[in-house]
């Protein structure tokens, strides 16, 4: 008889142990040897121009200082093309130390390594650079009157400049009610709580790195092309991440510098950027400005939707994201133009955080549709369902599935929206503060990417599953773990999954909620083929895979590359979800509380109820940052980011959070992939912020259109 | 210029060779090898560094080890008492207070602070406790969820 089904289990994490106990490794805490070096990053204080003098002099006669490497200094490194889906199409990664430009504030200048960080730190203090320094782009209102379409086409993953079906203008000249409004979404950064980390060894030829990353492959595949070595030299290893939600996606220069130490000082080198110099070197979401202009009957009916937005992006590279992919498909309507522009700046480049486009594109749609329900006088939930979309009118294919109704349904009714009364200000809470209650819909698309698994069945009745994946967080050693127990028909702990090393079999980047579904299908497939082999191999029949492996001689060892695929051509496949916040507002001094967020999604099977419950919850959170706090300064005249600092830059604490829920709505989706698994990271965070804000509309009456909404613009 | 320090950590005399103004946090993570104590901002405001001197919650970023010879340090590694994890620790490790983990041990010591002083602390008062924590993966429920549940545990278990 096979176990009873674990997938679908609230699961305890398997490596809950380890990190409770402080056993679980981050990248700077692996010990490649006494002769650690550490290395402490320089970093330029102009936006543009060339280094006219580094003066390393006391720096390189200081205790305990190895070597200080500057750009006159540094080997000249091949950078052999790379590119991977994580890089921007358009334009080249920083070469680090290479020449004398400097391309925005923040830039690595110089590297200094010591036998301490301390040391290293003091001599970092010693060195001194002048410039010469150039007329730099830093203004996004200047860089915004030189935006320009993005280059890369729409085939090779690119985000199109321009999209039209129908003709908008003329359908919104027409429409009976029309809104258009302008939206704010400013810089924000990911601020994990671990540093960004790497250590570099050489031994002779081949280098291995400690690394925080959500991709170790690629960070192996980058490493050789920039040091023209064989892949097959290069072995990173990232066992945990202590959070990026995407600031770990590409290997940053950091990474290069420390492979490039290391092999300079011929010993192994860590560095550990500061939170500091995070702001200026781990990417960020971009600083992005919408316009949107919706059209509709008197029955609610959208009859135009004109979408646009233009956000920041580097000097180097052009950063684009999904930002107007969701308005083209969300909601159904036959006249929808969308344009986009990206705005280069002496800035560093931009990187996806958690839901890279959605999060920023439907924060301005869901707002905007707000101001419909209003101007049309109907209720926001039944405007959306009013329009919801039987199929892609973008792709003009059929959703592979598609629950926004159910969603609103079951939101609404678990939230209580009939308690609300339309009229904004005209709720309060006992105190007599003001209470509103707002809603917005969210969705994010499904992607399944190429994966591989390893399965290794041993004559003990134990099987070690194994893929080069990663789990900066959401527990997809326990997720796999379950996938690969319930496939093989062996309980959970007779399973070991391991994960994060270029040794195991490919896997794709841990980002853009695609892991379940890519390497979770991998898992499955080799784990279906090492079952099959071990009983093909059985001495005597049974039924009981531990019975069967106990007679075998050598274990079974399995490795199946898995392919998506073909769904894609034939349905347009999207998780989707309704959010509603409640939110009090202190009239007098503008404060706004988020005492409850109910979020219901249909995002297909749910692997583990605990693990996907509690992403969920970290996501609504990281949306009331996103309303209420969260911003990266960036002081215009010189691109110095002013709030680099946790003290600073503001993310939700405890004190923000009162009553979460999340619901995951039954859904069975059999084309998404075998699992008919969607994700759950990034859908989590899209709408909260929009949610909230017509929320704040609601009790207050008052339109907040830039982020955050902090006390000034409630007073 | 380098001194000898006699630390306690986790009931155990370590001695260590360092600068004087090298901070807790490093000679923990570096000199003694305790990495779970984690490394966040070394500027006071994350909250992850935090290990308990004599019982009570230090950021041990801004902590001197020279100011605490003789005191006693405990850290995540000394929780558990022979290999039977602290009940917070059980409780976070079964409700899924720690999502990527690197917040937790600060978050689990400075809890235990908390239960040693009020055993049955109010939500209020946990919240207060763990208000310079910051975790950005979690979401806070699952963790103010797991202190609830390990003091509930305790109380059952005088």
């Amino acid at each position: 008889m096979s176990p009873p089904s674990v997938i679908g289990q609230p699961i305890s994490r398997v490596d809950g142990r380890s990190k409770v106990t402080g056993a679980a490794k981050y990248a700077a805490e692996f010990d490649p040897g006494p002769r650690l070096g550490h290395g402490v990053v320089v970093t330029s204080t102009i936006a543009g121009g060339v280094i006219a003098t580094i003066d390393t002099a006391a720096a390189e006669t200081a205790a305990g200082v190895v070597a200080v490497l500057t750009h006159r200094n540094a080997p000249k490194l091949p950078y052999r093309e790379h590119k991977a889906d994580v890089d921007p199409e358009d334009g080249e990664r920083l070469h680090v130390l290479q020449d004398d430009r400097v391309h925005h504030h923040g830039q690595p200048v110089a590297l200094v390594v010591a036998n301490t960080f301390e040391q290293a730190t003091h001599g970092a203090s010693l060195v001194r650079v002048t410039y010469h320094e150039e007329p730099a782009l830093t203004d996004f209102g200047q860089a915004e009157t030189r935006a320009v379409p993005p280059g890369a086409r729409r085939e090779d993953g690119g985000h199109p400049g321009e999209t039209r079906r129908g003709n908008a203008d003329a359908a919104l000249a027409a429409a009976a009610v029309r809104v258009v409004a302008e939206y704010v979404i400013p810089r924000e950064q990911h601020n994990p709580i671990e540093l960004h980390a790497t250590i570099a060894a050489w031994e002779d030829v081949t280098l291995t790195l400690w690394d925080k990353t959500q991709w170790v492959d690629n960070v192996r595949d980058e490493m050789a092309a920039v040091f023209g070595i064989p892949i097959e030299n290069v072995r990173v290893v990232s066992p945990f991440g202590g959070g990026a939600f995407g600031s770990a996606l590409r290997p940053w220069p950091h990474v290069t510098l420390a492979a490039m130490a290391a092999r300079h000082v011929d010993r192994p080198v860590k560095i550990v950027l500061t939170r500091r110099q995070m702001y200026g070197s781990t990417g960020y979401r971009p600083h992005t400005v919408q316009r949107v202009a919706l059209g509709a009957e008197r029955t609610g009916r959208l009859v135009a939707l004109h979408h646009e937005g233009i956000a920041e992006t580097s000097t180097y590279e052009q950063y684009t994201e999904s930002l107007l992919d969701a308005t083209r498909l969300l909601y159904s309507c036959p006249n929808v133009t969308t344009r986009y522009r990206v705005a280069p700046m002496n800035v560093n480049t931009p990187t996806p955080m958690r839901a890279p486009g959605e999060a920023s594109g439907l924060f301005a749609l869901e707002c905007a549709m707000d101001e419909l329900a209003v101007a049309l006088d109907m209720d926001p939930v039944q405007l959306r369902v009013r329009n919801d979309a039987e199929r892609d009118e973008d792709a003009d294919l059929p959703f592979s599935s598609r629950a926004l109704r159910e969603c609103f349904r079951v939101g609404a009714e678990r939230f209580g929206w009939e308690r609300r009364d339309p009229r904004p200000t005209s709720m309060r809470d006992t105190s007599g503060r003001l209470v509103g209650y707002g809603c917005a819909s969210a969705t994010y698309p499904v992607s399944v990417e190429a994966a591989s698994a390893r399965v290794q069945l041993l004559v003990d009745g134990s099987a070690i599953v194994s893929s080069a994946a990663s789990d900066m967080g959401p527990g997809t050693y326990t997720s796999m773990t379950q996938v690969a127990a319930e496939t093989l028909g062996l309980p959970l702990h007779r399973v070991t999954f391991e994960l994060g090393d270029t040794r195991m079999p490919t896997a794709p980047v841990h980002g853009g909620s695609i892991t379940m579904a890519s390497v979770g299908s991998a898992v499955q497939a080799a784990c279906t083929k090492a079952r099959r082999q071990a009983f093909a191999r059985a001495k005597r029949p049974s039924a009981d895979l531990v019975e069967v492996l106990r007679q075998l001689d050598y274990s079974v060892d399995v490795t199946v590359h898995n392919e998506p695929d073909d769904a894609a051509d034939h349905y347009s496949m999207h998780a989707f979800g309704a959010v509603f916040a409640e939110v009090v507002v202190d009239a007098a001094l503008g404060t706004v509380r988020v005492p409850r967020i109910v979020g219901a999604y249909g995002a297909g099977r749910i692997i583990n109820p605990k693990t996907a419950h509690s992403q969920a919850i970290g996501g609504m959170v990281m949306g009331i940052g996103m309303a209420l706090l969260e911003h990266t300064v960036v002081d215009a005249r010189s691109g110095r980011v002013v709030n680099s600092d946790l003290a600073g830059y503001l993310v939700p604490v405890n004190a923000d959070v009162r009553d979460l829920e999340a619901i995951f709505v039954d859904e069975h989706d059999p084309h998404v992939n075998p699992l008919g698994v969607k994700g759950v990271a990034e859908i989590t965070l899209v709408g909260v912020a929009a949610a909230i804000a017509n929320a704040v509309h609601h009790a207050t009456g008052r339109r907040v259109r830039e982020l955050p909404i902090t006390a000034e613009k409630l007073v | 210029m380098k001194v000898r320090l006699a630390l306690t950590v986790n009931g155990e005399s370590r001695e260590v060779l360092a600068p004087v103004h090298k901070t807790l946090l490093e000679v923990l993570r570096e000199d003694l090898g305790l990495t779970g104590t984690k490394h966040g901002c070394e500027l006071g405001e994350c909250g992850t560094c935090t290990v308990l001197v004599d019982g009570e919650p230090v950021l041990s970023c801004l902590a001197l080890p020279v100011a605490i010879e003789g005191r006693a340090i405990t850290t995540i590694e000394g929780m558990a008492e022979g290999g039977e994890l602290h009940p917070l620790q059980q409780a976070f490790a079964e409700l899924g207070a720690a999502q990527c983990g690197y917040c937790t041990p600060g978050i689990l010591l400075t809890a235990q602070a908390l239960l040693d002083e009020t055993p049955t602390p109010t939500r209020d008062e946990i919240k207060e406790a763990l208000a310079g924590n910051l975790c950005r993966c979690t979401g806070y429920t699952k963790i103010l969820d797991a202190v609830e549940l390990a003091s509930m545990r305790m109380g059952a278990r005088k």
